[in-house]
């Protein structure tokens, strides 16, 4: 069977069944809002030092607790918060019901996981990270980020032949 | 001002990058997951008729924007919030960096390993584009990255989010602890 019809993606949904009519009319300048947490989101990420290369070192050297409490206390918060959305039964602030897709194990979980933590470790960034440490004058950082598209490009070109 | 110009401690920065979940949620059901924009950016410039890279990646742009405001964010950071004295690393980290000839200086990242001139040896090659290459590989072969699965996906109790986060952590330790030091040495 072929893998294209199969959804592996935790994070993109790129099905047209889920097609969202009010951001269809809404217009770009809506969007402004997702910059303005993304901006939120890129200070948190400097002064918490969690984009340093350092402080991902010292996390896999065990040399640090930092790491292990941002990224423990984030999930405790998210799971608080997903919860909490979902029993209330919570709307968008436009109306809109909120929707969790369940996703389902395959392989690539291992395979790609223990990968990107080969890539984590070296670059010392996930993604995010990487446009954190862009904007904080790191220039050389863009050619990372060029090479890591071009990672996600050569996956989508083998994906039929990689095991999942 | 004097918290903002610290480095804040985790269970400050914790919480809040936890809080991007249900902001992003409240804000338009978005699912948070950075290095899906690796992949609208190849669906944007280079599809090449490849089925993965074939969908309406305009659709989900409201992720580019969030792209873009880290880097914005990461600028104003640096730029006005920064702190007098610069924050310290653990003392075995700074032994075992000095035996590969690095110092640390303050700095976020080590200056003797990412700087442009380091794009021509060895070393740098392994660690820019040998790396953000297994990132953008690593990620979406496993479907998300640390916000994806680590934040969203633990979040929302998906147990495979948790098989790649624990596969996350297993390749950091490798590289780490095994292969690393052999690369600092080039």
């Amino acid at each position: 069977m072929s893998l294209s019809n199969i959804d592996t993606d935790f994070e993109v949904v790129s099905t047209p069944t889920t097609t969202n009519p009010a951001t269809k009319k809404a217009p770009w300048w809506s969007q402004l809002q997702f910059l303005a947490a993304g901006i939120f989101f890129g200070i948190i990420l400097i002064k918490s030092e969690v984009m340093s290369w350092y402080r991902i070192q010292e996390m896999f050297r065990l040399q640090s607790f930092h790491m292990y409490g941002v990224i423990g206390s984030a999930v405790v918060t998210g799971i608080i918060s997903v919860l909490i959305i979902k029993k209330t039964g919570a709307k968008t602030l436009y109306g809109e019901p909120i929707t969790f897709q369940p996703k389902s194990f395959n392989k690539g979980q291992i395979f790609g996981g223990l990968l990107f933590g080969f890539g984590w470790a070296l670059t010392g960034a996930c993604p995010g990270p990487l446009f954190a440490q862009i904007g904080a004058g790191f220039s050389v950082v863009i050619v990372t980020l060029f090479s890591a598209i071009l990672g996600t490009w050569v996956y989508g070109k083998l994906r039929d032949r990689l095991p999942h | 001002m004097n918290i903002l110009s610290t480095p804040w401690p985790w269970y400050v920065a914790g919480p809040l990058i936890g809080l991007t979940v249900p902001l992003l949620l409240l804000l338009g059901n978005r699912h948070f997951g950075i290095s899906a924009n690796l992949r609208h950016i190849c669906a944007a410039c280079l599809p090449g008729k490849i089925p993965f890279f074939s969908y309406d990646w305009k659709k989900e742009s409201w992720n580019l924007f969030f792209a873009a405001g880290i880097v914005i964010g990461g600028f104003i950071a640096v730029t006005f919030l920064a702190g007098p004295t610069p924050s310290t690393i653990a003392p075995q980290l700074e032994t075992e960096l000095q035996r590969y000839g690095l110092s640390y200086q303050g700095s976020l990242l080590p200056a003797d390993l990412f700087n442009w001139p380091a794009l021509l040896t060895i070393r740098g090659l392994i660690l820019m584009v040998a790396g953000g290459f297994l990132v953008g590989f690593g990620t979406r072969y496993a479907g998300g990255c640390t916000s994806g699965h680590a934040i969203m996906g633990l979040s929302n109790l998906q147990w495979p989010s948790l098989v790649a986060t624990c596969c996350f952590m297993a390749g950091g330790f490798i590289m780490a602890n095994l292969i690393l030091p052999f690369i600092l040495q080039l």
